[in-house]
Protein backbone atom coordinates (compact mmCIF):
# COMPACT_ATOMS: atom_id res chain seq x y z
CA UNK A 1 0.00 0.00 0.00
CA UNK A 2 1.21 3.45 -0.81
CA UNK A 3 2.06 5.54 2.23
CA UNK A 4 0.08 8.74 2.57
CA UNK A 5 2.93 10.60 4.17
CA UNK A 6 5.81 9.93 1.83
CA UNK A 7 5.09 9.18 -1.79
CA UNK A 8 8.13 7.81 -3.61
CA UNK A 9 10.06 10.39 -5.59
CA UNK A 10 9.09 8.66 -8.81
CA UNK A 11 5.40 9.19 -8.07
CA UNK A 12 3.32 10.50 -10.95
CA UNK A 13 2.72 14.24 -10.84
CA UNK A 14 -0.73 15.22 -9.57
CA UNK A 15 -2.20 17.02 -12.57
CA UNK A 16 -5.94 17.46 -12.78
CA UNK A 17 -8.91 19.51 -13.82
CA UNK A 18 -11.66 19.55 -11.23
CA UNK A 19 -15.06 21.11 -10.68
CA UNK A 20 -14.48 20.91 -6.90
CA UNK A 21 -12.71 23.46 -4.64
CA UNK A 22 -8.93 22.95 -4.77
CA UNK A 23 -7.46 21.09 -1.79
CA UNK A 24 -4.07 22.76 -1.50
CA UNK A 25 -3.18 20.75 1.61
CA UNK A 26 -3.63 17.50 -0.27
CA UNK A 27 -1.60 18.86 -3.19
CA UNK A 28 1.20 19.82 -0.80
CA UNK A 29 1.22 16.38 0.80
CA UNK A 30 1.36 14.82 -2.68
CA UNK A 31 4.64 16.57 -3.56
CA UNK A 32 6.51 16.63 -0.26
CA UNK A 33 9.13 14.00 0.53
CA UNK A 34 12.08 13.81 2.91
CA UNK A 35 14.33 14.76 -0.02
CA UNK A 36 12.72 18.20 -0.33
CA UNK A 37 13.66 21.25 1.71
CA UNK A 38 11.39 23.71 -0.07
CA UNK A 39 7.75 23.82 -1.14
CA UNK A 40 6.48 26.78 -3.18
CA UNK A 41 2.75 27.25 -3.79
CA UNK A 42 1.14 29.57 -6.31
CA UNK A 43 -2.61 30.18 -6.05
CA UNK A 44 -4.45 32.13 -8.71
CA UNK A 45 -7.61 33.50 -7.13
CA UNK A 46 -10.64 35.06 -8.76
CA UNK A 47 -10.61 38.84 -8.60
CA UNK A 48 -13.40 41.38 -8.51
CA UNK A 49 -11.78 43.83 -10.91
CA UNK A 50 -11.01 43.09 -14.54
CA UNK A 51 -8.25 44.93 -16.39
CA UNK A 52 -10.43 45.07 -19.50
CA UNK A 53 -13.84 45.93 -18.09
CA UNK A 54 -14.97 48.48 -15.51
CA UNK A 55 -17.87 46.31 -14.29
CA UNK A 56 -17.41 44.46 -10.99
CA UNK A 57 -16.95 40.72 -11.48
CA UNK A 58 -19.36 38.40 -9.64
CA UNK A 59 -17.77 35.04 -10.55
CA UNK A 60 -15.61 33.34 -13.12
CA UNK A 61 -16.53 30.35 -15.26
CA UNK A 62 -13.89 28.06 -16.72
CA UNK A 63 -14.20 25.68 -19.63
CA UNK A 64 -11.54 23.19 -20.70
CA UNK A 65 -10.68 20.70 -23.42
CA UNK A 66 -9.73 18.09 -20.85
CA UNK A 67 -7.62 15.74 -22.96
CA UNK A 68 -5.44 18.52 -24.35
CA UNK A 69 -5.32 20.52 -21.12
CA UNK A 70 -4.09 17.64 -18.97
CA UNK A 71 -1.58 16.50 -21.60
CA UNK A 72 -0.14 20.02 -21.83
CA UNK A 73 0.11 20.36 -18.04
CA UNK A 74 2.00 17.05 -18.00
CA UNK A 75 4.36 18.40 -20.66
CA UNK A 76 4.92 21.56 -18.59
CA UNK A 77 5.73 19.47 -15.50
CA UNK A 78 8.28 17.51 -17.53
CA UNK A 79 9.82 20.71 -18.89
CA UNK A 80 10.07 22.19 -15.38
CA UNK A 81 11.95 19.09 -14.22
CA UNK A 82 14.31 19.24 -17.22
CA UNK A 83 15.08 22.91 -16.55
CA UNK A 84 15.20 23.05 -12.77
CA UNK A 85 16.28 19.61 -11.69
CA UNK A 86 14.64 16.96 -9.55
CA UNK A 87 11.34 18.19 -8.19
CA UNK A 88 7.76 17.13 -7.59
CA UNK A 89 4.93 19.19 -9.01
CA UNK A 90 1.18 19.30 -8.56
CA UNK A 91 -1.01 21.40 -10.86
CA UNK A 92 -4.77 21.69 -10.64
CA UNK A 93 -7.25 23.95 -12.43
CA UNK A 94 -10.92 24.46 -11.67
CA UNK A 95 -13.64 24.08 -14.27
CA UNK A 96 -17.15 25.48 -14.06
CA UNK A 97 -18.17 28.38 -11.87
CA UNK A 98 -15.68 29.71 -9.32
CA UNK A 99 -16.88 32.18 -6.71
CA UNK A 100 -15.00 35.39 -6.05
CA UNK A 101 -11.88 35.00 -3.94
CA UNK A 102 -11.52 31.25 -4.48
CA UNK A 103 -8.45 29.70 -6.10
CA UNK A 104 -9.07 28.79 -9.74
CA UNK A 105 -5.57 27.39 -10.24
CA UNK A 106 -2.87 26.00 -7.94
CA UNK A 107 0.72 25.02 -8.67
CA UNK A 108 2.70 23.37 -5.86
CA UNK A 109 6.37 22.50 -6.35
CA UNK A 110 8.66 20.66 -3.94
CA UNK A 111 12.41 20.74 -4.59
CA UNK A 112 15.57 20.17 -2.57
CA UNK A 113 16.13 23.96 -2.27
CA UNK A 114 14.04 27.13 -2.57
CA UNK A 115 15.75 28.47 -5.73
CA UNK A 116 14.57 25.75 -8.11
CA UNK A 117 11.23 25.52 -6.27
CA UNK A 118 10.47 29.22 -6.92
CA UNK A 119 11.81 29.08 -10.48
CA UNK A 120 9.87 25.95 -11.41
CA UNK A 121 6.64 27.27 -9.89
CA UNK A 122 6.94 30.53 -11.83
CA UNK A 123 7.76 28.65 -15.02
CA UNK A 124 4.81 26.31 -14.62
CA UNK A 125 2.15 28.95 -13.98
CA UNK A 126 3.41 31.16 -16.83
CA UNK A 127 3.41 28.22 -19.23
CA UNK A 128 -0.01 27.09 -18.04
CA UNK A 129 -1.54 30.50 -18.68
CA UNK A 130 0.03 30.71 -22.14
CA UNK A 131 -0.57 27.18 -23.41
CA UNK A 132 -3.16 25.10 -21.57
CA UNK A 133 -6.58 24.62 -23.21
CA UNK A 134 -8.67 26.38 -20.58
CA UNK A 135 -10.96 29.36 -21.19
CA UNK A 136 -12.27 31.95 -18.75
CA UNK A 137 -15.56 33.81 -18.80
CA UNK A 138 -16.06 36.77 -16.50
CA UNK A 139 -19.60 37.06 -15.20
CA UNK A 140 -20.38 40.60 -14.08
CA UNK A 141 -22.64 41.74 -11.30
CA UNK A 142 -24.87 43.49 -13.84
CA UNK A 143 -25.61 40.11 -15.46
CA UNK A 144 -23.32 40.50 -18.47
CA UNK A 145 -20.40 38.22 -19.28
CA UNK A 146 -17.31 38.14 -21.50
CA UNK A 147 -14.63 35.62 -22.52
CA UNK A 148 -11.21 36.83 -21.41
CA UNK A 149 -8.02 35.70 -23.16
CA UNK A 150 -4.66 35.82 -21.42
CA UNK A 151 -2.22 38.40 -22.69
CA UNK A 152 1.24 37.05 -23.55
CA UNK A 153 3.52 37.55 -20.55
CA UNK B 1 -17.85 10.51 -47.17
CA UNK B 2 -15.70 10.72 -44.05
CA UNK B 3 -17.42 11.64 -40.82
CA UNK B 4 -15.49 13.82 -38.36
CA UNK B 5 -16.29 14.92 -34.83
CA UNK B 6 -16.02 18.70 -34.32
CA UNK B 7 -15.51 20.33 -30.90
CA UNK B 8 -15.86 24.08 -30.33
CA UNK B 9 -14.90 25.87 -27.14
CA UNK B 10 -15.72 29.06 -25.28
CA UNK B 11 -16.57 32.00 -27.58
CA UNK B 12 -16.40 29.81 -30.69
CA UNK B 13 -18.84 27.37 -29.09
CA UNK B 14 -21.29 30.20 -28.44
CA UNK B 15 -20.93 31.69 -31.93
CA UNK B 16 -21.34 28.30 -33.63
CA UNK B 17 -24.18 27.20 -31.40
CA UNK B 18 -22.65 23.78 -30.64
CA UNK B 19 -19.95 22.34 -28.43
CA UNK B 20 -19.76 19.05 -30.31
CA UNK B 21 -21.22 17.77 -33.54
CA UNK B 22 -20.63 15.28 -36.31
CA UNK B 23 -19.78 16.65 -39.74
CA UNK B 24 -19.72 14.80 -43.04
CA UNK B 25 -16.85 16.03 -45.19
CA UNK B 26 -15.57 15.31 -48.68
CA UNK B 27 -12.39 13.31 -49.19
CA UNK B 28 -9.46 15.73 -49.22
CA UNK B 29 -11.09 18.15 -46.76
CA UNK B 30 -8.66 20.16 -44.62
CA UNK B 31 -9.09 21.91 -41.28
CA UNK B 32 -9.27 25.24 -43.11
CA UNK B 33 -12.10 23.84 -45.27
CA UNK B 34 -14.04 22.93 -42.12
CA UNK B 35 -13.58 26.47 -40.78
CA UNK B 36 -14.82 28.00 -44.05
CA UNK B 37 -17.82 25.69 -44.15
CA UNK B 38 -18.82 26.38 -40.54
CA UNK B 39 -18.31 30.13 -41.04
CA UNK B 40 -21.02 30.19 -43.70
CA UNK B 41 -23.65 29.53 -41.06
CA UNK B 42 -21.97 31.60 -38.35
CA UNK B 43 -21.04 35.08 -39.63
CA UNK B 44 -19.72 35.92 -36.14
CA UNK B 45 -16.64 33.84 -36.98
CA UNK B 46 -15.49 36.43 -39.53
CA UNK B 47 -12.19 37.90 -38.40
CA UNK B 48 -11.52 35.18 -35.81
CA UNK B 49 -9.53 32.79 -38.01
CA UNK B 50 -6.17 34.41 -37.22
CA UNK B 51 -6.66 34.02 -33.45
CA UNK B 52 -8.08 30.48 -33.71
CA UNK B 53 -5.92 27.38 -33.46
CA UNK B 54 -6.92 23.93 -34.64
CA UNK B 55 -6.26 20.57 -33.10
CA UNK B 56 -6.67 17.18 -34.74
CA UNK B 57 -6.99 14.18 -32.42
CA UNK B 58 -5.70 16.16 -29.45
CA UNK B 59 -2.63 17.72 -31.10
CA UNK B 60 -2.29 21.21 -32.57
CA UNK B 61 -2.45 21.08 -36.36
CA UNK B 62 -2.07 23.44 -39.33
CA UNK B 63 -5.05 24.56 -41.36
CA UNK B 64 -3.80 22.53 -44.29
CA UNK B 65 -4.03 19.24 -42.39
CA UNK B 66 -6.12 16.63 -44.21
CA UNK B 67 -8.95 15.00 -42.29
CA UNK B 68 -9.72 11.32 -42.11
CA UNK B 69 -12.73 9.28 -41.09
CA UNK B 70 -13.27 9.46 -37.34
CA UNK B 71 -10.94 12.39 -36.66
CA UNK B 72 -11.65 14.65 -33.71
CA UNK B 73 -11.30 18.29 -34.76
CA UNK B 74 -11.13 21.04 -32.13
CA UNK B 75 -11.54 24.78 -32.68
CA UNK B 76 -9.56 26.61 -30.00
CA UNK B 77 -9.88 30.33 -29.24
CA UNK B 78 -7.04 32.11 -27.36
CA UNK B 79 -6.67 30.44 -23.96
CA UNK B 80 -7.55 32.13 -20.66
CA UNK B 81 -6.60 29.78 -17.86
CA UNK B 82 -5.40 30.88 -14.45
Amino acid sequence: MRSLCCPPSAAADVIELTAQPLDVGAMTRSVQTDAHGAVVTFLGTTRETSPGDPRPVAALEYEAYPAMAVAEMETIAREARERFGPLEIAMMHRTGRVALGEPSVAVVVAAPHRGPAFDACRYAIDALKARVAVWKREVYRDGGAAWIANTPS
Amino acid sequence: MPLVHVLAFARLRELLGFGARELEVDDGTTLDDVWVRLSRDAPGLDGLRSSTRFARNGALADGGTLLREGDEVALLPPVGGG
